[in-house]
């Protein structure tokens, strides 16, 4: 067994993770793994491995998800609260204060370029997350596969309106139901 | 009722986003200023930039902010909660069980499928942020901002707060 965690030693380890994890959740994974195996031993490495495979199970971000079962494992349920809270809560608030002093001058003409000019940034960064989704696709089910899938899927989408929610739940359904004969199929719903 | 709206918007993304945080960002975007008009593109971009800026998970940052603009704290609550807690509490509770098909050939094809359909969803925001700066911006800013961006992000791997600090100059020096 793990030795026993204070609350406060689960906050102080993820507060870190989360003021230094720049790139989002799957970029800090290899964070976690510093404080909660390297620093502390809460966690063995083969333990480590089998939470995030077990994370990446399920959706949603998991850098929430690894915390919040780390913190329960070692510290309970207060344990679980103090390492999600400190792992988001530090960053909503400089968030909230920041754009927040940002729209109060928003009618400032310079204010006003400095939010423009942030546009074409954000795009680069979509375009390359993009790229890396297709590439990861690709890899898995070919490009073929890939593009007829996200063209129905925009079809369904874009073009029909139906709520993304119901297209990729039906996705979903189908790769959990359909047996695991060697072949997958194409686009669903 | 908003705080019930707020915690489907983010709550639906994050049970079927597979991918990990950035994977939900078109999603959210499709609640929060597709079907409830809570933000205009203009805005997500800034808040989507911000959010790249700072450390710390993305979604979360994204659903605090959300929704602290459309309900105040209370609504900063609910949407964080709905970010973290359904899938947090499926984790703990169904453990074993996940445990057991953490290989399985079903859950990998699970993420696997849903992968084109984010890509697609992803390029049809990079769109959306192109359209966006062409009509304030212009063409001209958009090109040198956006192919700017690009070599240091791809080319030469700058962090992405610097990007942004880099264009946040150019928009207050140069654009007005």
């Amino acid at each position: 067994m793990t030795p026993p965690a204070t609350s406060w030693q689960l906050f102080w380890a993820f507060f870190r993770v989360g003021i230094f994890g720049f790139g989002g959740g799957p970029a800090m994974i290899p964070l976690v793994r510093a404080e909660v195996v390297t620093r502390h031993h809460w966690l063995t490495d083969e333990e480590f491995a089998d939470v995030l495979a077990i994370g990446n199970t399920l959706p949603g971000p998991i850098a929430t998800k690894m915390p919040g079962y780390i913190g329960y494992r070692v510290g309970g349920v207060v344990g679980c609260i103090a390492a999600v809270i400190a792992i988001i809560v530090p960053m909503i608030v400089a968030m909230i204060v920041m754009l927040g002093i940002f729209s109060r001058y928003r009618d400032v003409t310079w204010i006003r370029g400095m939010g423009q000019a942030v546009v074409p940034v954000v795009m680069v960064m979509m375009a390359q997350l993009t790229w890396d989704f297709f590439d990861k696709s690709q890899a898995a089910l070919g490009w073929l596969v890939s593009i007829a899938m996200a063209i129905i899927a925009a079809g369904l989408i874009y073009w029909l309106g139906i709520h993304p929610g119901w297209v990729i739940g039906a996705i979903l359904l189908a790769a959990l139901l359909r047996p695991t004969g060697k072949k997958k199929a194409e686009g669903t719903a | 009722m908003i705080y019930w709206d707020l915690f489907l918007a983010f709550f639906i993304p994050n049970i079927i986003g597979y991918g990990g945080g950035p994977a939900i960002i078109p999603l959210i975007e499709a609640e929060v200023v597709g079907r409830y008009g809570w933000m205009t593109a203009q805005t997500f971009a800034e808040t989507l930039a911000l959010g790249n800026a700072l450390p710390s998970p993305i979604a979360t940052k994204m659903a605090g902010y959300v929704g602290y603009e459309v309900a105040g704290i209370g609504g900063a609550f609910i949407a964080v909660a709905a970010t973290v807690i359904p899938t947090l509490l499926l984790m703990l509770g169904a453990l074993g069980l996940l445990y057991r098909h953490r290989d399985s050939p079903r859950v990998k094809r699970m993420s696997q499928w849903v992968r084109p359909v984010i890509a697609m969803m992803m390029a049809w925001l990079t769109l959306g942020f192109l359209l966006e700066s062409l009509d304030t911006s212009g063409a001209i800013h958009t090109l040198i901002i956006g192919t700017a961006a690009a070599i240091a992000l791809i080319r030469f791997n700058t962090h992405p707060a610097f990007v942004v600090m880099g264009a946040l100059v150019y928009g207050g020096l140069i654009i007005p």
